[in-house]
C-alpha cells in the first residue's frame, strides 16, 4: 500500500469519528432542548450517548483499538476506568449515603 | 497608596511577630523559647552548611556533580539524604510531644496546647511526606534501575524536577519553624477547622503548599518508575523475572499515578475555599466537609500500601539474600503484591467509619479491610518459608526483616480490630489508632527502608556499614519502639483520646512514663545511625568491597562494581533466569570479560530540577503569605523554565566504547585480585565484595 | 518487532519514520499514563461537583445558571478542533508541505482560543448575574470543574503556540514530532473530558 493509500485510509478514520461525534453531539443536545422525554430519561439517554461518543474518539482520534501491538494502553485505560469507576462511584454512593441520613 | 497597602503589595502578611525570635522576645516562656530554639536551629544549621561549603569551595562540584545531575544514582542518594535530615527533626518533635504527655497530667506542660497541635502536625506530615516517601523513592532509584539493568530511569529530568519538587515542600516546612506557624490542624488538615474561618493564620497553607508540591512530585516519581519498569528491562527480563522489589516498586509506582491525584484535588480545593472564598468544605451555604474526609482517604488509604509495599520488596530481597535460598513462592508473592495494591483502592472508608453513613455502607469497607489479610498473611508465610532450611545469616538487614515480622503481625492484628465498625466506633480517635499505625509503619516502613539502606549501602559507596552500631542502633529501634507503642494500645483501650496537649487521669500516667521513654530510646537509635555512618566513613579503608558483592547477592545490581559507574552496565546482559547472578556465580561465569563494548549514550545534566525547586519554593512561601507579585512570577518563571528547556536539544553526550572497556577491565582485573570469602566472613574486613561461590 | 506496529496511543507515526517511532513509543506512553493520572484529577472533580449539586444553599440552581446554546456552541469547536488537530497529525505523518502542519495546527488553536474566548464570556455573564463560586457549594462545585478544564486547554494552547516555534526552528526533528504527538493525545484527551462536562454538568443541568 503506498503513502497515499494509507493517508485516505487514516484521513477517513478521522472523517468518521468527527462525524460521528457530531451525530452524538447533536442528538444529545437535541433529546434536552427540545425535551424529548421525561427528565430522568432525558438525563439517561444524555449520558448513554456521551458514553458512546467516548468510545468513539477513543477509537477514531486516539487510535486505541483491541489489536494485540496495542494492549498496554488498553489495560492502562481498563485499570485506570476500573479506579475511576471505584473512586466516584464509591464517592457518591457514600456522600449520598450521608446527605439522606442527615435529611 | 498608603504606607500600609504598599508594606502588603511589597511583603504581604508577615510582620514582627511573624518570627518565632520576635515571639520569644516579648514572652520569655519555656514554649516560645523552645520554639524559638528550633528557629536558631534551622537558621545557624543553614548558615552553618553554607560556611563550610564555601570553606571547602565545593559549591561548583556539587551543583554539577549532584544537583544538577540527572543520574538515578545520585538523585536516589540525594533523596534518603532529605529522608534523614527530614526524620531527625520529626523524631526530636516525637520525643518532645512524648514528654509533654508524660508530664502535662494534672499541670501544665511544657509547651502551650498550639503548640502541641503544631508538633503533631509536623511530625506527622513530615513522617509521610518528607521522610517515608523521599526514602522510599531514593531506594527505588538507586535500586530499580540497576535490578532491571537500566542505563536510567525512562525521563532522568523529570526524575530530577521530582526531587527538586519534594525538597521546595521540604523548605516550607523547614522554613515554616522560622517565619509564621504551622498548621495545627493534624497530618490530614480536615477542614472545617481548617478553613478560613476558623484558622484564618498561615498555618494550613504553609500544609496544603507543602503537601501539594510533594504530592506533584510524587506522582511525577511514580510515573517515571511504572514507565521504566515497563519499558526499560533488559532483553530476557520478563516481567515474572524481575526481583521481586522491582514488583513491589512498579505497584508502588502505580498506587501514586492513581492515589496522589486525590490529595492533590482536596489540597487545592482546600486552597480554592481559603483564597477564593469557595465553598467546597465549608459548614456554611452548601459546603460538605465530609467530600474532604473522602477524597482524602481516597489518598490515604493507597499511601499506606505506597509506603509498606517497598518494604516488602527490600524483605524479600534480604530474606532470600541472607538466607542463601531462592525466594519460596515467587509467584504468590508477586500475586499478593498486585492483589494488596488493588484492594488498597477499596478500603478508604475505614478511616471514617463513624462518620454516619449506614452499617451497611461500613459493613462492606470493614470485609474489605480483613480481607488486605489474607494477601498480607501469604507474604508472611512465603518469607518464613523462604528462611526455612536456609543457612540464616543474622545481618543487620536480616535482623530488621525478621523484627519486621513479629512486629507486624502484631500491627495486623490489631489492624483486625479497628477493621470491626462496632469496634472502631469505641477506640476511634484514641491512642489505640496511634498506636496501630506506628506499629504498622515503622516496622511496615522504618525499618525496610533502614534494611535496605543497611544492604544497599555497600553498593552506592563501595564500603560497608558498621556492624556493631548497625546491632546497637537496630536493638534501639526494637525496643524504642515496644516500649514507645505498647503502652499506647493501653491507653487508648482505656479512653484517652489522642492529640491531647494535656490530661486530667492520673491513671494514665505510668503508662505514659513508659512510651516517653521508649521515645528516648528511639532518639538514641537515631543517634546511633549517625555515629554508624560517621565510624563507617573513618574506617572506610577496611571496608572496601570493590568487586561489588558483599553479600553473595541473587540479583544483577551486585554484578557490578561498587559503587557503579555512571552507566550502569558496561555491556547490557541478557538475563536468563530469576536470580541470575546467583545462577552465574554457580556456573563460575560471573566475571566473563564481555565480547565488545560500544559506546553509550548517556542523559546530560539539566538545570531544571534545581530551577524549579527554588521556584516552586517561592511560589510556595509567596501563596503562602500572599505575596502576589512573587508568586505571579514564580509562576511565570515555571512557565518560562519548562518551555526554554524544551528547545534544549544538546541533551545527551556519548561514552566512548575505549573509556568503558578501559573503567569496565580496571575492574575486572580488581575482582581477579580480590579474595573470595565464605559467608561467615561477610562481615570482617576480609570481605572485599567477592563471594566464594563465584569461584 | 516491525515499525508497522501501534507502539502508543494516538496516531502512530510506523514506517513514515521508523526512527521516531521506535523513539516514541516510551516516550509516549510516559505521557498517556501522565493523562490516567490526570483523567482521575477530573474524575474527583465530576464526583465532588456531583455531591455539591444539592448544595445551591438557596441561590441559583443550574437549570437557571446554563444556557444550552452557549454550551452547544463551545462543544462543537472543541469538536472541530479536535478534527482539526486530526489533520494536523496526519500533515505531519506523511510529511506533506510543511505549512499544512503549520496550518492545521494554527486553525486547531484559534478554535482552542475562540473556545476559551467563549467559556471566559460565559463565565464572566454568570458573574454579572450573582452566579459566583462564594454563593454558593454548587457553584464553587462547578467553578473547580470547569474552569480546571478551560486551564488545560490554555496550557494545550500555549504548548501548542510554542510548537509552532519549534517547528519552524528546528524542522521536524524527532523530538518536535514526538511532542505534537504528545499534544495531540492532550487536546483529544480533553475534547473527552468535554464530553464529560457537557453531558454531566450542562445538559444534566437543563434536562
Amino acid at each position: 500500500m503506498d503513502d497515499r493509500a494509507k493517508y485516505r485510509r487514516e484521513l477517513r478514520g478521522y472523517a468518521i469519528g468527527f462525524a460521528s461525534a457530531l451525530a452524538l453531539t447533536c442528538a444529545a443536545f437535541a433529546t434536552v432542548h427540545f425535551d424529548l422525554a421525561p427528565a430522568g430519561t432525558t438525563i439517561g439517554i444524555v449520558f448513554a450517548l456521551g458514553l458512546i461518543q467516548l468510545n468513539v474518539h477513543f477509537r477514531f482520534f486516539l487510535h486505541i483499538d483491541l489489536k494485540k501491538s496495542a494492549r498496554d494502553d488498553l489495560q492502562l485505560i481498563l485499570f485506570s476506568t476500573l479506579i475511576t469507576l471505584l473512586m466516584v462511584g464509591g464517592t457518591l454512593i457514600i456522600l449520598f449515603n450521608l446527605y439522606h441520613r442527615m435529611m | 497608596m498608603t504606607v500600609q497597602s504598599a508594606w502588603f503589595w511589597a511583603i504581604g502578611r508577615i510582620d514582627l511577630h511573624s518570627f518565632a525570635f520576635v515571639r520569644a522576645w516579648e514572652d520569655p516562656s519555656l514554649d516560645k523559647m523552645i520554639a524559638a530554639g528550633a528557629a536558631s536551629l534551622v537558621v545557624l544549621g543553614a548558615i552553618a552548611v553554607f560556611a563550610i561549603i564555601t570553606k571547602l569551595r565545593k559549591w561548583r562540584y556539587l551543583w554539577q556533580d549532584w544537583f544538577t545531575s540527572v543520574d538515578h544514582k545520585k538523585i536516589g542518594i540525594m533523596y534518603v539524604i532529605l529522608s534523614g535530615i527530614m526524620l531527625t527533626r520529626a523524631v526530636i518533635e516525637a520525643v518532645l510531644m512524648r514528654m509533654q504527655q508524660a508530664v502535662a497530667v494534672n499541670q501544665p506542660g511544657i509547651v502551650a496546647p498550639e503548640h502541641f497541635g503544631e508538633l503533631f502536625s509536623t511530625h506527622g506530615s513530615i513522617m509521610i511526606f518528607f521522610m517515608a516517601m523521599p526514602f522510599l523513592t531514593g531506594i527505588i532509584n538507586y535500586v530499580m534501575p540497576l535490578q532491571i539493568v537500566a542505563r536510567d530511569v525512562a525521563f532522568p529530568t523529570l526524575n530530577s524536577i521530582s526531587l527538586g519538587l519534594t525538597v521546595s515542600g521540604a523548605v516550607l516546612l523547614m522554613i515554616s519553624l522560622v517565619v509564621g506557624k504551622f498548621s495545627t490542624g493534624g497530618w490530614s488538615g480536615y477542614p472545617p477547622y481548617t478553613e478560613m474561618a476558623f484558622n484564618s493564620g498561615v498555618g494550613p497553607d504553609y500544609w496544603i503548599w507543602a503537601v501539594t508540591l510533594s504530592s506533584i512530585g510524587s506522582t511525577m516519581t511514580g510515573l517515571n518508575f511504572a514507565v521504566t519498569i515497563y519499558k526499560s528491562r533488559a532483553p530476557g527480563m520478563h516481567l515474572f523475572r524481575m526481583p521481586l522489589f522491582c514488583w513491589t516498586a512498579l505497584c508502588t509506582s502505580i498506587l501514586m499515578i492513581f492515589a496522589m491525584p486525590p490529595l492533590t484535588v482536596a489540597t487545592l480545593m482546600l486552597a480554592l475555599d481559603r483564597y477564593l472564598d469557595f465553598h467546597l468544605f465549608t459548614t456554611d451555604l452548601g459546603g460538605n466537609m465530609m467530600n474532604y474526609a473522602n477524597l482524602f482517604w481516597l489518598f490515604g488509604h493507597p499511601e499506606v500500601y505506597i509506603l509498606i509495599l517497598p518494604a516488602f520488596g527490600v524483605y524479600s530481597e534480604v530474606i532470600s539474600t541472607f538466607s542463601a535460598k531462592r525466594l519460596y513462592a515467587y509467584r504468590t508473592l508477586v500475586y499478593a503484591t498486585m492483589v494488596i495494591a488493588v484492594l488498597s483502592f477499596t478500603v478508604w472508608l475505614h478511616h471514617f467509619f463513624t462518620m454516619g453513613q449506614n452499617a451497611n455502607i461500613n459493613g462492606f469497607f470493614g470485609i474489605a479491610t480483613m480481607c488486605v489479610g489474607i494477601p498480607t498473611g501469604v507474604k508472611v508465610y512465603d518469607w518464613i518459608l523462604t528462611m526455612y532450611r536456609g543457612r540464616v545469616r543474622f545481618t543487620v538487614p536480616m535482623l530488621y526483616a525478621i523484627a519486621f515480622l513479629v512486629t507486624f503481625v502484631i500491627g495486623g492484628m490489631t489492624g483486625i480490630i479497628l477493621a470491626t465498625p462496632p469496634l472502631d466506633y469505641v477506640v476511634h480517635n484514641t491512642l489505640f489508632l496511634v498506636a496501630h499505625f506506628h506499629n504498622m509503619l515503622i516496622p511496615g516502613l522504618l525499618y525496610g527502608m533502614l534494611a535496605g539502606y543497611q544492604f544497599w549501602f555497600p553498593k552506592a559507596f563501595g564500603f560497608r556499614l558498621d556492624e556493631t552500631w548497625g546491632r546497637i542502633s537496630f536493638a534501639c529501634w526494637v525496643v524504642g519502639f515496644y516500649l514507645a507503642f505498647m503502652p499506647l494500645y493501653v491507653l487508648g483501650a482505656m479512653g484517652m483520646p489522642r492529640r491531647m496537649a494535656g490530661v486530667f487521669q492520673g491513671e494514665y500516667l505510668p503508662w505514659l512514663i513508659i512510651a516517653c521513654i521508649g521515645a528516648f530510646i528511639l532518639l538514641a537509635a537515631l543517634g546511633a545511625l549517625f555515629v554508624q555512618l560517621v565510624i563507617s566513613i573513618r574506617r572506610r579503608e577496611k571496608t572496601r568491597v570493590p568487586a561489588g558483592d558483599p553479600w553473595d547477592g541473587r540479583s544483577l545490581e551486585w554484578a557490578i562494581s561498587s559503587p557503579p559507574p555512571e552507566y550502569n552496565f558496561a555491556v547490557i546482559p541478557c538475563v536468563e533466569d530469576r536470580d541470575p547472578f546467583a545462577l552465574r556465580k554457580e556456573q563460575g561465569r560471573a566475571y566473563q570479560p564481555p565480547h565488545a563494548y560500544e559506546d553509550i549514550e548517556m542523559p546530560k545534566n539539566s538545570v531544571l530540577g534545581p530551577v524549579l525547586c527554588i521556584v516552586g519554593a517561592a511560589a510556595g512561601f509567596a501563596l503562602v503569605w500572599h505575596i502576589w507579585w512573587l508568586a505571579i512570577l514564580s509562576f511565570l518563571g515555571i512557565l518560562a523554565a519548562v518551555i526554554v528547556s524544551s528547545f534544549s536539544r544538546d541533551t545527551h553526550r556519548v561514552i566512548p566504547a575505549s573509556e568503558v572497556a578501559r573503567t569496565h577491565e580496571h575492574w575486572l582485573r580488581t575482582v581477579a585480585e580480590a579474595r573470595a570469602i565464605p559467608r561467615e566472613l561477610e562481615t570482617r574486613s576480609a570481605n572485599e565484595g567477592l563471594a566464594e561461590s563465584a569461584v | 518487532m516491525s515499525a508497522d506496529e501501534l507502539k502508543h496511543a494516538g496516531l502512530n507515526l510506523q514506517e513514515a519514520d521508523p526512527l521516531t517511532h521506535e523513539k516514541a513509543g516510551e516516550a509516549i506512553f510516559g505521557f498517556w499514563v501522565f493523562l490516567m493520572s490526570d483523567a482521575v484529577v477530573f474524575a474527583l472533580l465530576f464526583a465532588t461537583y456531583g455531591v455539591m449539586l444539592r448544595g445551591t444553599a438557596g441561590g441559583p440552581v443550574p437549570h437557571e445558571v446554563y444556557e444550552i446554546k452557549s454550551a452547544f456552541i463551545e462543544t462543537l469547536i472543541l469538536l472541530s478542533s479536535s478534527f482539526t488537530f486530526g489533520l494536523a497529525s496526519l500533515a505531519m505523518k506523511y510529511e506533506h508541505k510543511r505549512h499544512q502542519l503549520e496550518l492545521w495546527l494554527g486553525v486547531t488553536l484559534l478554535l482552542g482560543f475562540a473556545f476559551i474566548g467563549w467559556e471566559i464570556h460565559d463565565f464572566v455573564s454568570m458573574a454579572a448575574k450573582g452566579e459566583v463560586p462564594s454563593r454558593s457549594g454548587y457553584l464553587s462545585g462547578f467553578y473547580a470543574l470547569v474552569p480546571m478544564h478551560m486551564l488545560h486547554v490554555t496550557i494545550g494552547c500555549v504548548w501548542g503556540m510554542v510548537m509552532l516555534v519549534q517547528i519552524r526552528k528546528f524542522g521536524l526533528d524527532p523530538m518536535v514530532k514526538i511532542n505534537v504527538m504528545r499534544l495531540s493525545l492532550f487536546w483529544h484527551f480533553l475534547d473527552i473530558i468535554w464530553i464529560g462536562i457537557f453531558s454531566v454538568v450542562y445538559l444534566q443541568g437543563l434536562a
